[in-house]
């Protein structure tokens, strides 16, 4: 192949990309170079690598409980995104499988709910946890500090329902209904032929919900209100707090709880995209 | 052979159902069902959960809320990232798309990953990161401009209130633009290049191209990716908690009704009737923000094909 040559007339282009990519990389340079320094060479202003990476780790395991929050972060996202997958894909293959004139209508209404602002159910939410956790027996861990309350309200995902059935428009029906005649249960078809063909889209799916699990904030910070339970997000926010501030430290943190999201972004790069924007091709 | 097949589709309906049963009740559970508390919540006060009385008159938080100076500040903050941010970010993610989509540019596939990268970031990592970089005496910024001559006193990004603000546009616009661009090239590597190719027999220079052909042609994404930042922006809660000096700081000058309903609910004494107003206002706001953005990009030819393919 004959490599393409620089054109004179782009080279507009190559000045506004580069500026937009400096821009866009900076931020991650200074946070990774930063968290290799002293919180005082990075106060003076310090742009380059040091030589406090492991005594940032050294104090970040002795003085914060970042473990326990990673370790939190990571179980409520892994946990989280099986279920919230399974439990939209559910609903995505029945609304297109078995499609029906009533079934439309229930779809068409949960399409509505896409409207609503998460920040409006926030407070009818918190009453329902802490009410129906007020009438649980008490060996059912549920309500404040319980992963269970953090997770249960994003369960079923509106968005990932509608983006399960618009891929599923693409899965053929002919292999469906040859299986069928072959004795396969109705549920067995969905475990067995729906699931291994359609892994991509799981995938994507799957990156979606991980990262939103990983990210979320405000409603884990509502719910999770002991030290113990405390995720990420919440240590990096709690970490800001305070006069006075280990700059190494911080960003150390803050490198560390980007990279899971950023090691599945360079691993799965095609379906992290393809789900982002809710298309899968073929 | 009428029954056989009516059975069977008896059954095939409610196997259908079984499907979508524990989904559809979660919805319902959890944002239905909510949304109707909110609203029915929005209509009560007393401090607590236990204390709840509907108010009489039942617009008793509605009205409180028009003298509440809180949430006014609130309101026009957010209506200023929106107004200022959604534009810049949109034109920048557009432009970002068109030159990527240039087929004899190279690096493309650099540059791409490198201005969509920020998207990956969890929104607190972002927010204490920049808080750090547009810090007054310590951050990053103020020491570079400092050392290049550009300034010859610390800039104030977080403790002048203007700038706080423009300090979070900033960061928002950083996070969202490579997130959104990402739709604007996908959606202009569909576009058949025989057009432009038309065009430019026919006569029009690239500028020309732009406005006639592709920014028609990208209306639909211009619609969704304006929605999904407007109901964004008008919940801002993590940026303007973590990057300000303060939470919604300094004083309120850069508060947004997501965390006033925050503050209200969780941080104060907790007066939840009111919160569920604010909150209630911010959704009717957001139905209306969507019905305009929808009526002003409006095209009948658009909507016929938009509904076959979604």
């Amino acid at each position: 192949m004959r490599r393409k040559k620089i054109k004179i007339s782009n080279i507009f282009a190559y000045i506004f990309l580069s500026i937009a990519t400096i821009v866009s990389i900076f931020p991650f340079y200074w946070m990774i170079a930063s968290a290799t320094n002293s919180s005082r060479d990075v106060i003076a202003g310090r742009l380059l690598p040091g030589t406090y990476f492991l005594t940032n780790i050294q104090t970040m395991l002795d003085q914060t409980n970042f473990m326990r929050a990673f370790w939190n972060s990571t179980r409520l996202a892994v946990i989280a995104t099986v279920l919230t997958i399974f439990v939209s894909s559910l609903a995505g293959y029945g609304f297109e499988v078995y499609k029906s004139r009533k079934k439309d209508i229930v779809f068409s209404i949960l399409l509505i709910s896409m409207m609503i602002p998460a920040t409006t159910l926030i407070v009818p939410l918190f009453l329902l946890i802490v009410n129906v956790s007020d009438v649980l027996p008490n060996a059912i861990p549920f309500g404040l500090n319980t992963m269970a309350a953090v997770m249960l309200p994003g369960m079923a995902s509106v968005f990932l329902i509608f983006f399960f059935r618009q891929s599923t428009k693409m899965f053929s029906m002919e292999i469906l209904e040859a299986a069928r005649i072959d004795g396969t249960s109705e549920l067995g078809l969905f475990f067995k032929m729906f699931i291994p063909i359609m892994k991509n889209t799981y995938a994507a799916a799957g990156i979606i919900a991980f990262m939103g699990s990983w990210n979320a904030f405000m409603w884990p910070t509502i719910i999770l209100r002991i030290g113990d339970m405390h995720t990420l997000p919440i240590v990096l926010n709690l970490s800001t707090q305070g006069y006075w501030v280990d700059f190494g430290l911080v960003m150390l943190m803050s490198f560390l709880s980007v990279i899971p999201i950023g090691i599945v972004f360079f691993v799965l790069q095609k379906h992290f995209v393809a789900g982002m924007i809710g298309t899968i091709k073929g | 052979m009428g029954k056989a097949f009516s059975f069977n589709r008896l059954k095939s309906g409610l196997v259908g159902w079984g499907f979508i049963l524990i989904p559809v009740i979660l919805v319902g559970v959890f944002i239905f069902y909510p949304m109707f508390r909110a609203f029915q919540l929005s209509l009560q006060t007393g401090i607590g959960r236990r204390n709840l009385v509907y108010i009489d008159p039942w617009y008793g938080n509605y009205a409180r809320l028009i003298q509440d100076s809180t949430f006014w500040t609130a309101l026009q903050n957010n209506f200023f990232y929106l107004i200022i941010q959604v534009p810049i970010m949109i034109v920048l993610a557009m432009t970002f798309a068109v030159l990527l989509n240039k087929k004899d540019l190279r690096f493309r596939g650099f540059f791409r990953t490198c201005i969509f990268l920020p998207a990956i970031t969890s929104l607190m990592a972002y927010s204490t990161v920049f808080r750090y970089m547009f810090d007054t005496t310590n951050g990053i910024l103020n020491n570079i401009m400092l050392d290049l001559g550009l300034i010859s006193t610390p800039i104030g990004w977080l403790t002048d209130p203007s700038l706080a603000r423009i300090t979070i546009i900033i960061a928002i616009t950083w996070r969202w633009t490579g997130y959104n661009m990402i739709f604007y090239l996908s959606s202009l590597q569909n576009v058949d290049e025989g057009i432009y190719e038309a065009a430019r027999i026919d006569g029009a220079n690239s500028v020309q191209s732009f406005f006639k052909i592709t920014v028609p042609m990208l209306k639909p994404i211009i619609l969704f990716t304006s929605v999904m930042s407007t109901i964004g922006t008008l919940q801002l809660f993590d940026e303007v908690m973590q990057i300000p000096s303060t939470p919604g700081g300094p004083g309120n000058a850069t508060t947004t009704l997501a965390q006033y309903i925050f503050n209200i609910s969780f941080l104060w004494q907790p007066d939840f009737g009111y919160a569920a107003s604010i909150s209630f206002v911010m959704l009717a706001i957001i139905l209306a923000l969507s019905a305009i953005q929808f009526w002003v990009t409006r095209d009948r030819d658009r909507l016929k094909k938009s509904q076959g393919r979604h």
